[in-house]
C-alpha cells in the first residue's frame, strides 16, 4: 500500500511539473471551468433556495381566489357575488379583496396598492414596503404623494415601512385604508378586485372551485395548490434565458474541454513517446494523464461550489440582479434560507467532473499504446 | 523546507474540500437565523392575503404570477410580442400549461 501511495504521489509530481510547463493554458482551462461551475451551481443553489422560501411562505396564502373575467380581462366583482358564493356548500369564509397597480413617474416604478378592510392604517396614513421606501427616499412620518389615475393627488403620512426582511413579498407594497383606496383609484362602491374564500374540507377545494365556477360562469378560481405549483416552476431549466445562457455555457465549455483534451498537442506526445521510451509503462501514462484530469477538474469543482454558495447566500446573488430585474426599477433585496440539494450538487459533480476526466483519458490512451519512435516522429 | 507539488496539491484539494463540507455548517446556522424572519414573512403573507413575491414588478402578469390569464401575453394586440425580459425567464402558470391544457374555469359546465 505504501508503495502504491508512493508511486501514486511520484506521479502526481511529474504531472503538476508537466501542467508547470504549460501555465498559462492550464490556468485559464481552470479558472474557465471554475466559472463554469460557479455559474451553474449559482443558479442551482439559488432556485432551490428561491423555490423552497416560495413554498413556505405561500403555504399561507388564501386557498381559493375567484377573479371575474370579462372579455378575457380581470375584471371587478360586483355587488351580490360575494353573497352568492357564501352560499355554496362547502364554502366557509368569503372575503373581498382590494388592489391595484400604481405607476410612480417619480422613480419610473410600478407599486401595488393594497385597501385593508382589517387591521388598516389610519384615514390618510399608508404603510410602506421596503423597497419602496428605500427608491422614494422615505421613512415613518414624511409625506408620499401620487397623482391618482383622475388627476387628483393625495398626500399620505407614512405611518411605517415593512420589515427589512419582508422585501422579497413586500418590496412594492403601499397599504391603506379601504376609504382611501376606494377614493384614490375612483373605485365603485361595494366593488372588489377580487374575493378570497377558504374552504371547510381541504379535501373538498377542488369540487367547490368547480362548483363556483358553476355558479358564476364569469368567475375563475385560483387554488393556493396552484399558486404553489407555479413557484415550484419557478427559473425552471427548460425555460428560455435560462436555458439559452446555460447551453451556450456549457457548450462552450465542451468546446474548450474537448479542443484541450482530445486534440494532444506535438509536445504532449513527444513527451508521452520520450515517457515510453525511457521505461514507462501505458498504464502509468493513462495513470499520469488522470491524476491531470482529476486534478483539474476537481479543483475547478470545489473551488467554483464553494464561490457560488457565498455568492447566493452571503452576497444575495448580486450577480443575477441585473438579469432578475429585467426592465423593472425596484427590484427587492433579499437573504434566502439556504437550501443544499445533495443529488443537484451529484448531478452537478457527474456532468462536470467526469466527462472532463474521461475526455482525457481517449487521445492518451490512443498516443500511448503506438510505438515511441512513431509517436516522437511524428 | 521545500514542500513536493503533490503535498502543496494534497493540501490545497484538501483546504477546497474542508470550505466544501463547511458550507453545509453554514447552511445549517444560516437556516436557523433566517428562520424567524420566514416565519414573520408567512405570518404577513397570511395577514395581508397575499400570493406572490414581489421579485419581478415590471408587469402585473411577472409581479402577480399565479393570478396571470390566459391573455396575458397579448395585454396590448392580438399577436403582440411578449416585450418584457422577465417574462422570458419565467414559465406561465402550470395550471394553465398543465398537460390538460384546461383551466380549472373551462372545466366548468356552460349554463344552458
Amino acid at each position: 500500500m505504501k508503495l502504491w501511495i508512493a508511486k501514486q504521489r511520484y506521479l502526481a509530481d511529474f504531472t503538476l511539473a508537466s501542467l508547470a510547463r504549460r501555465k498559462t493554458k492550464n490556468l485559464g482551462l481552470l479558472l474557465v471551468f471554475s466559472l463554469l461551475v460557479f455559474v451553474l451551481a449559482s443558479v442551482m443553489l439559488f432556485t432551490s433556495a428561491l423555490r423552497h422560501e416560495a413554498t413556505q411562505v405561500l403555504a399561507s396564502s388564501p386557498e381559493v381566489i375567484l377573479q371575474r373575467m370579462v372579455a378575457g380581462r380581470h375584471d371587478l366583482i360586483p355587488p351580490g357575488y360575494i353573497e352568492r358564493i357564501g352560499r355554496i356548500r362547502g364554502v366557509q369564509k368569503t372575503a373581498g379583496r382590494l388592489w391595484g397597480y400604481y405607476y410612480d413617474p417619480v422613480v419610473k416604478a410600478n407599486y401595488t396598492f393594497l385597501g385593508l378592510t382589517e387591521d388598516a392604517p389610519a384615514s390618510g396614513q399608508i404603510k410602506v414596503g421596503n423597497g419602496l421606501a428605500r427608491y422614494r427616499g422615505v421613512q415613518a412620518g414624511n409625506v408620499l404623494s401620487f397623482r391618482s389615475y383622475s388627476g387628483k393627488l393625495f398626500s399620505f403620512t407614512v405611518d411605517a415601512v415593512l420589515p427589512a426582511d419582508s422585501e422579497l413579498i413586500s418590496a412594492d407594497l403601499v397599504l391603506l385604508a379601504e376609504a382611501d383606496f376606494r377614493a384614490f383609484f375612483d373605485y365603485p362602491a361595494a366593488h372588489w378586485t377580487d374575493i378570497t374564500l377558504s374552504v371547510a374540507n381541504p379535501q373538498e377545494v377542488r369540487t367547490v372551485a368547480q362548483k363556483l365556477a358553476n355558479a358564476l360562469p364569469d368567475s375563475r378560481p385560483i387554488l393556493r395548490d396552484e399558486v404553489l405549483r407555479t413557484y415550484q416552476s419557478i427559473f425552471d431549466w427548460r425555460e428560455g434565458i435560462v436555458l439559452a445562457l446555460l447551453s451556450a455555457a456549457i457548450l462552450a465549455f465542451a468546446i474548450l474541454a474537448w479542443d484541450k483534451a482530445s486534440g494532444l498537442s506535438a509536445e504532449e506526445k513527444r513527451e508521452i513517446g520520450i515517457l515510453k521510451a525511457i521505461g514507462w509503462e501505458t498504464g502509468d501514462v493513462i495513470r499520469m494523464k488522470l491524476w491531470e484530469g482529476l486534478l483539474i477538474s476537481l479543483t475547478a469543482f470545489l473551488a467554483g461550489y464553494v464561490a457560488a454558495y457565498v455568492h447566493v447566500f452571503h452576497f444575495s446573488a448580486a450577480l443575477f440582479e441585473p438579469v432578475l430585474k429585467g426592465w423593472a426599477v425596484l427590484y427587492p433585496r433579499f437573504t434566502l434560507a439556504p437550501v443544499i440539494d445533495g443529488l443537484q450538487i451529484a448531478t452537478l459533480f457527474f456532468f462536470t467532473v467526469l466527462p472532463y476526466a474521461v475526455a482525457v483519458l481517449v487521445p492518451i490512451w490512443r498516443a500511448s499504446v503506438t510505438d515511441p519512435d512513431a509517436v516522437m516522429r511524428a | 523546507m521545500n514542500l513536493r507539488p503533490s503535498t502543496l496539491a494534497g493540501i490545497a484539494l484538501v483546504a477546497l474540500l474542508l470550505a466544501a463540507l463547511a458550507t453545509l455548517i453554514d447552511a445549517q446556522r444560516l437556516g436557523a437565523t433566517r428562520m424567524a424572519s420566514l416565519t414573520a414573512r408567512t405570518a404577513l403573507v397570511a395577514r395581508l392575503e397575499l400570493t406572490d413575491l414581489s421579485l419581478f414588478t415590471e408587469a402585473r402578469y411577472t409581479r402577480h404570477r399565479a393570478l396571470a390569464d390566459l391573455h396575458s401575453p397579448f395585454q396590448d394586440h392580438p399577436f403582440s410580442l411578449e416585450h418584457f425580459p422577465s417574462g422570458s425567464l419565467l414559465p406561465p402558470p402550470t395550471h394553465l400549461t398543465q398537460a390538460r391544457h384546461e383551466a380549472l374555469d373551462r372545466e366548468a359546465a356552460l349554463p344552458r
